[in-house]
């Protein structure tokens, strides 16, 4: 548990300090949108402290410095709910998330939105596409860590080679069964959206006129101006094919959403980046379609016995690291872009939402700030990440120490 | 009882919680490079909080998010009032955060004094700022009666709200010195403790009784009987700790100095009822807890997740607090 383990903390470290901004910036930066909001979003932000956060921090403590203070079962028992912590902070938070694409259980009432269904809420058929899909991802994100680092440690550790062979064998599952998830889930969510949200589907596909049946456009030069695409290259039927299960079936253009939407909402520009969630999505698919050709190689030749057979491959794989990482963040631009212009679908504006005493002088000082200050970090446990994983040899004798 | 009644006393104690437990990890971290040059020695410092310092942080954050919850408006003003102070706390915050996981990973001296010197930053700084928002919520802001705030970052700054700051950052570094008199095994470390804790402790009365003068003249703290007894009881009780500590009672001063922490901030929410954001240009418009307040349903719902969940949580945190009874000794340098 050691090896990983260390990873594992350089890295909480660091997602915990940006935990914290998280659960302020919406006071600062948002309080229109926290007055409009807060009767329903605070619930989920405040559950997320009380259940998650204590949980995930307290047992945190105790694991790291209770090796000989805990009965070994007892002690692995506290990492085990740091995980659960762990994803029962991501589940609340994409509660909260998910009002804001999909808003239920609520009135308008007094100028704000007004929880009138607390169960809803919890059960808001977004959070089960938006919930697994992050829960998946986080552990193909995780597996395709280990792999990059078995492979790193095989090539160039001889004397941990055998006991970084059998972790390669069990991350390459861990990570085939999470990019598995990860399609499965961004596929039945995608065709959940064809009804929940059409707009953020049909931008994502740059589809600007209605189709049926619609095509799969691998690339196209999108015209924002014009609302049209110049140039593209289609694959026919396999838009509807992956939203209907059959090769017809009507999508709806952004052009058409765009006059619905200003019908409903009075006249305004409901069209959001088009450009940019096109692309990435594509960036999304491709990342994904990359790690599993990676998987599937590394999981031959672990499996195999065989881990040398393809040095080059090896060589390869830590530089795919990224991979992942721009998959979750492209994926988190769709999902946060895409329901431009609105804030909360439907209710309340992202112009509407911000805190009206700010100038922007103390918005760009703070973005600024953050930046630095996490690039800066980031280098930091990098640096030190990368140290540890060159100078730590682990023995197969002590294969558990891994 | 009122549902908004309930709510404003859970924000009490979730800010008392934070006050008492970040208090002596701020006091820890700041004091970290005076007590001691040696890296073995500081090592054994950082370790009295190490284990225990996040589940203590989350304190505070839970008190943001109950704020949300429970008093969006209150949330909403707060937050974007104290806009630059809250982005300076939450850079000292994330430094800090770091620092403790990062300073263990090199032992090269330039490394180690680097994030030392980011822990007793990121302890300072805080500690600083929340003294400084307290004293400003007591004496009242200029809110407008839209619940929005109508100065700037330098208009939160004034003797009085620089003497809170003061006086919190001393007041956190006494507690501290007198949590490690609690938690180190080595006599000589204790003793650099107590010799930091009378320093500071003398500092803290000074500060003190300038912010208890301050209170009197600028804020209504004293109409209320409650806050001004506890208030005064709180200067008695610090001075009581100060006393203890120089006489060398290290567990009694410890405790005095947490029951400070405690009727200071149950002071302070007493003082400011049913108000939870003073608004300087005219009373009605200061945020209460009936115009700033969530619907009854919301509160209902998280009434009781709070007292289901709060209880819990109090248990496990004292059962850390158990797991890591024993002092800290030179077998315990090692981070992990």
């Amino acid at each position: 548990m050691k090896f990983f383990g260390t990873l594992f903390l350089i890295n909480f470290a660091m997602g915990v300090v940006t935990g914290i901004v998280q659960e302020f910036h919406f006071g600062m930066n948002w309080s229109e949108y926290s007055r409009f909001m807060g009767d329903i979003f605070g619930a989920p932000l405040a559950l997320e402290a009380l259940t998650a956060f204590f949980l995930e921090s307290t047992f945190l403590g105790i694991w790291v410095f209770g090796w000989d203070k805990l009965s070994p079962k007892l002690h692995c028992a506290c990492i085990w709910i740091v995980a659960i912590g762990s994803n029962l902070s991501a589940f609340w938070i994409l509660v909260a998330n998910s009002f804001m694409q999909h808003p239920v259980g609520f009135v308008i009432n007094n100028g704000r939105a007004e929880m009138t269904d607390f169960p809803a809420l919890v059960t808001n058929p977004y959070v089960i596409g938006e919930f697994s899909h992050t829960l998946f991802s986080g552990i193909a994100t995780a597996g395709f860590l280990v792999l990059a680092v078995c492979a790193w440690k095989i090539l160039h550790d001889e004397a941990s080679r055998h006991a970084f062979t059998q972790v390669l064998k069990a991350g390459t599952l861990f990570t085939f069964i999470g990019i598995i998830g990860v399609m499965g889930s961004g596929h039945l969510h995608a065709q959940y959206l064809a009804q929940a949200n059409p707009m953020k589907l049909s931008s994502m596909e740059a589809l600007w006129e209605n189709a049926d049946p619609a095509p799969f456009a691998v690339f196209a030069n999108i015209d924002q101006e014009k609302h049209q695409n110049t140039s593209e290259f289609l694959i026919p039927n396999a838009f509807s094919f992956m939203l209907y299960n059959k090769p017809t079936g009507e999508v709806k253009g952004i052009n058409t959403l765009q006059q619905e939407e200003s019908k409903m909402y009075g006249p305004g520009e409901y069209r959001p980046d088009v450009t940019g969630l096109f692309w990435s999505f594509r960036i999304m698919l491709a990342a994904g379609g990359l790690m599993m050709l990676a998987v599937l190689i590394a999981g031959f030749l672990a499996w195999t016995d065989r881990p040398l057979a393809i040095p080059s491959f090896l060589h390869v794989l830590p530089w795919l690291l990224p991979l992942p990482f721009i998959a979750n963040s492209v994926g988190w631009f769709i999902a946060e872009a895409g329901r431009q212009p609105w804030i909360v679908v439907g209710l309340q504006r992202t112009a509407d939402a911000v805190s009206p005493n700010l100038t922007s002088t103390d918005v760009w000082l703070t973005m600024i700030g953050f930046t630095v200050i996490y690039l800066l970090l980031a280098i930091a446990a990098l640096y030190i990440a990368v140290r540890f994983i060159r100078h730590t040899s682990v023995r197969s004798e002590e294969g558990s120490d891994i | 009882m009122d549902l908004q009644i309930i709510w404003f006393i859970l924000i009490t104690v979730l800010f008392t919680g934070f006050f008492f437990l970040e208090g002596f990890d701020y006091g820890v971290g700041t004091l970290l490079p005076f007590l001691t040059p040696h890296d073995k020695e500081r090592s054994q410092i950082i370790r009295t909080i190490a284990p225990v310092w996040d589940g203590n942080e989350v304190w505070m954050i839970t008190a943001g998010g109950a704020l949300f919850a429970a008093f969006p408006h209150v949330y909403a003003t707060m937050f974007s009032t104290f806009y630059l102070a809250l982005f300076l706390m939450l850079v000292a915050l994330i430094l800090r955060g770091v620092a403790f996981e990062l300073r263990s990973r090199d032992e090269s001296p330039c490394w180690r004094h680097f994030w030392e010197g980011a822990i007793c930053f990121g302890s300072a700084v805080p500690a600083i700022l929340w003294g400084i928002a307290v004293t400003d919520l007591l004496r009242g802001l200029p809110i407008n009666e839209h619940m929005i705030y109508q100065g700037g970052f330098l208009d939160l700054l004034s003797p009085y709200s620089i003497f809170g700051g003061l006086t919190f950052l001393f007041v956190f570094a006494f507690h501290g010195a007198a949590f490690l008199t609690q938690r180190l095994q080595s006599y000589g470390l204790m003793l650099q403790a107590r010799k930091a804790a009378i320093r500071c402790g003398a500092m803290a009365i000074i500060c003190y009784l300038v912010c208890l003068i301050l209170t009197m003249i600028q804020t209504d703290l004293f109409h209320s009987p409650l806050a001004a007894v506890l208030l005064l009881g709180a200067g008695v009780l610090f001075i009581l700790a100060y006393l203890r500590l120089f006489q060398l009672h290290f567990r009694q001063s410890f405790v005095l100095s947490s029951l400070t922490i405690v009727c200071t901030t149950v002071a302070f929410f007493s003082g400011l009822f049913p108000r939870l954001m003073v608004s300087s240009l005219n009373p009605a418009w200061s945020l209460t807890i009936t115009n700033a307040s969530s619907t009854p349903y919301t509160l209902s719902i998280m009434t009781v997740a709070a007292l289901c969940l709060v209880p819990v949580v109090l248990i496990y945190q004292i059962w850390t607090y158990w797991i890591f009874r024993k002092r800290v000794g030179s077998e315990d340098t090692e981070y992990h």
